[in-house]
């Protein structure tokens, strides 16, 4: 294998984080919203994308790659723009679960003959934390999740990675191919130049449809319902002690 | 939670304490009108109807009350009333009126021309208390509310419903409504909802003899005689209190864009300006324009806090806008953004750009315009001017300003000897306002007299205005002649003292 990287960034196309979705009957209504790049997988894009402009004799290319519905074709877009060299859609209108993306993605890597993925750590939406491990264990690669900081050997055959672990941080380090999930402070992404994103527009963006794959995406999960948290109560003001106690004793706390 | 470091916390960025300012009575000529002096008997009436918390008398609860917000101008006011109701309110004008005491309205103390502040020993009425939203219908979009409802409380509880405040500036965790309407506040969305002097619907105030003027019509059309809210409207305190106001509220945006972006020259900004009101036409929302001094001047006082921002673009252009749109769809939206920035950047009117992904993005792009006010202070001080002029002159006023400056050796970045440290302009073209910062190490009058006449004589030989947005107070009250004939001057003076026949309503300022 040569020593050049090959890296593989998967973003994931969700809710704007800043906005609360609306439940309407059991479900979670997302008409009209904004979507964007998962605050994760972005950053994992930029330290992608800051590692080729540090090394660039180390990083041969950078390929991003989406599942989901024809729309997530503009994060991809913003993908190229960012600094992406290529990026390619499996189009989906059904919501996929980690294993089954898991699966595609090892075998995207492998038609990339990626040697390192760089992933979020997990997705806004789902909050699974489990796409990363799982691709690692198929494709039988070394690890480093929650990374905070990534360094590469200057031969550009291993990786050193930070992470941030209870009360302090660990480093470690393996050989390539490898999988790193990006915790939230491994970097800040940049805004997207406009003339770059005007020029990404007319990049084609390789699309399949999942059911070439013949992965099987079948969910083993299944909703029952969904609600919102219970609305926590306003406290009150007391006045005096007295009043204080008395309020316990009401509420059997005394 | 996400992109924390990418947004820029500028809260507290209030000008910095260092710069203690004198008496405003020792700093400026100006004598004390012939008020009677508080005694005794009056602080034992007000006891009489006020709560004790809303009575204070002590130094360490008046100072924050008679210093501005740019620590400017320093009052010497004995007493702070915090009225509940809107009868308290008028039980206390009543009496001041009757006893000749003066007294000074005030809401957030975030105005900008030191009209919230007393000059002398008047009393500070302040609206904090009366904070109530009173009412909303969510048919038409009419909020009735108390004067002293902060304006970006009404503004969270309307986008709750669907709605949004039509006002919106850097001010808003701080400033009231009544305030708002009291100095007749532009703000940022000024060029999509127009002035108060239209979404303002009615106004409830009281008058110096303690009278009511229930004017707190929620209707949209209302042909009966003079319309005598709209004199409340920019009054700044000159002629009564206001204590409630109803205001039509547009409904809040599904889709909202922004673009930020880089242009090489003061000509492409207006050209640009003529293609987004063409290419955009009801969506477009804001258009506010910020020159490179700015920039480095937000810049430099994040890093004077130890905080850092990414700067929207990657090289710093002389010229900066920012561009929002507001419309219902948000594909439709996108398509003419998109058509106007290919547009612009075909005519190479922008040279580069960035289009906020998602809403932190949003947010932190505001960041960089909202946040200069504030940080324009962070070295001590600020001569903020406030101005219209024809777009074609607006940052011919400002290279003017800096170029004297220079000149006289006054302005230096490094140097701290010297009291000027940056020049710069921004403002919101879209309304044909533009705002002046002069950034000082301190507040000298040897700066003053480069900047006065000379930017009002501007301003008058162009035909604008020496204030757009932020009022007269007290700073601008000998500027007045500038933008005012002789004749409107009088009939402003006489309306004032109509309603206010001892002149106890916030003297010394709006007018002489
Ligand atoms: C960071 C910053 C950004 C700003 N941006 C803008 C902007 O974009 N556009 C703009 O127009 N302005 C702007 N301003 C200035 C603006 O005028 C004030 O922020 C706001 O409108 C004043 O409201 P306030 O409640 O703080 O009033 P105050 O400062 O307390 O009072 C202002 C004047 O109104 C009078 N007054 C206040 N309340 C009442 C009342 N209830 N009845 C009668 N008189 C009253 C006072 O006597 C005083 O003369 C900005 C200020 C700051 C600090």
């Amino acid at each position: 294998m040569s020593n050049k990287l090959k890296i593989l960034v998967p973003l994931k196309r969700v809710i704007d984080p800043l906005l609360k979705p609306k439940i309407s009957a059991s479900k979670i209504d997302l008409t009209g919203l904004k979507f964007t790049t998962n605050p994760f997988c972005d950053i994992a894009l930029s330290e992608a994308i800051q590692l080729k402009e540090k090394n660039s004799n180390l990083v041969e290319n950078i390929h991003a790659v989406s599942i989901g519905s024809a729309k997530s074709k503009e994060i991809l877009v913003a993908a190229i723009a960012k600094g992406a060299n290529s990026a390619s859609l499996i189009e989906t209108e059904k919501s996929v679960e980690p294993l089954a993306v898991a699966k595609l993605l090892a075998e995207v890597a492998k038609q990339q003959k990626s040697n390192l993925i760089m992933l979020g750590k997990q997705s806004i939406d789902s909050d699974a934390n489990q796409t990363g491990q799982m691709l690692a264990a198929l494709l039988n690669w070394p690890q480093a999740t929650f990374a905070s900081k990534v360094e590469v050997s200057s031969d550009g055959t291993s990786v050193e990675v930070t992470r941030e672990v209870d009360g302090g941080s660990v480093t470690q380090k393996a050989s390539l191919p490898m999988v790193i999930t990006a915790d939230l402070r491994l970097n800040n992404p940049r805004f997207v130049s406009l003339p770059k994103l005007m020029k990404a527009k007319k990049t084609k963006i390789d699309t399949k449809k999942i059911e070439e794959f013949g992965t099987d995406i079948t969910p083993r999960l299944e909703v029952e319902k969904v609600e919102e948290p219970p609305v926590r109560e306003p406290g009150i003001m007391v006045n005096t002690v007295e009043e204080f106690v008395a309020e316990l004793k009401k509420r059997g706390a005394l | 939670m996400f992109r924390l470091a990418q947004r820029i916390k500028f809260s507290g960025l209030a000008p910095s304490r260092s710069v203690r300012s004198l008496f405003t009575a020792d700093k400026y000529p100006v004598k004390r009108g012939n008020y009677s002096e508080l005694n005794a008997e009056d602080i034992k009436y007000f006891e009489s109807f006020l709560n004790s918390k809303d009575l204070l008398t002590d130094k360490k609860d008046l100072d924050a009350v008679n210093v501005d917000w740019m620590q400017k101008y320093r009052g010497q006011s004995k007493l702070l009333l915090k009225p509940r109701s809107v009868s308290e309110v008028s039980k206390i004008l009543k009496h001041c009126h009757d006893r000749k005491l003066a007294v000074v309205p005030q809401g957030g103390n975030t105005g900008l021309v030191g009209g919230s502040v007393p000059v002398f020993d008047e009393i500070v009425i302040s609206l904090a208390n009366l904070n109530k939203i009173r009412k909303f219908d969510d048919v038409s979009g009419t909020l009735t509310v108390d004067a002293g409802v902060i304006l970006q409380t009404a503004d969270e509880w309307l986008r709750e419903r669907g709605y949004i405040f039509p006002l919106d500036l850097g001010a808003k965790g701080s400033c009231q409504i009544g305030g708002n309407v009291a100095t007749n506040a532009g703000g940022l969305r000024l060029l999509r909802y127009g002035s108060l002097h239209g979404t303002v619907l009615g106004i409830e105030a009281v008058l110096p003899n303690g009278d009511i003027f229930n004017g707190l019509s929620t209707l949209r059309k209302d042909n009966t005689g003079l319309d005598l809210k709209q004199l409340f409207i920019g009054s700044e305190g000159s002629i009564g209190i206001i204590t409630g106001v109803s205001v039509l509220c547009p409904p809040k945006s599904n889709s909202v864009n922004v673009a930020w972006l880089g242009l090489d020259s003061y000509e492409a900004v207006q050209k640009t300006f003529k293609l987004a009101k063409n290419a955009l036409g009801e969506i477009l929302s804001s258009f506010e324009c910020v020159d490179r001094a700015s920039m480095e001047v937000v810049d430099a006082a994040l890093k004077k806090h130890d905080m850092e921002a990414q700067q929207p673009l990657e090289s710093m252009h002389p010229y900066q806008i920012l561009i929002e749109t507001s419309g219902s769809n948000s594909e439709h939206d996108e398509q003419k953004l998109n058509a106007f920035l290919e547009n612009s950047m075909e005519n190479e009117l922008v040279v580069d750009g960035v289009v906020a992904q998602d809403e932190g993005q949003i947010q932190a792009l505001w960041q960089w315009r909202e946040g200069i006010s504030e940080s324009s202070g962070k070295w001590g001080g600020v001569y903020k001017y406030d101005v219209s002029l024809p777009l074609p002159v607006m940052w011919d006023l400002v290279k003017a300003v800096e170029n004297r400056l220079i000149e006289r050796n006054l302005q230096s970045k490094t140097d701290s000897t010297k009291p000027v440290y940056a020049t710069i302009g921004y403002g919101h073209i879209g309304d044909g306002n533009l705002h002046l910062n002069v950034c000082v190490r301190e507040y000298t009058k040897e700066v003053e007299d480069v900047l006065e006449p000379f930017v009002f004589e501007f301003i008058a030989k162009h035909n604008g205005s020496v204030s757009a947005e932020h009022g007269v107070g007290f700073q601008k009250v000998h500027a007045l002649q500038y933008s005012k004939d002789a004749g409107a001057l009088k009939l402003i003076k006489e309306v004032k003292n109509m309603f206010d026949p001892h002149g106890i309503m916030n003297p010394y300022k709006f007018i002489e």
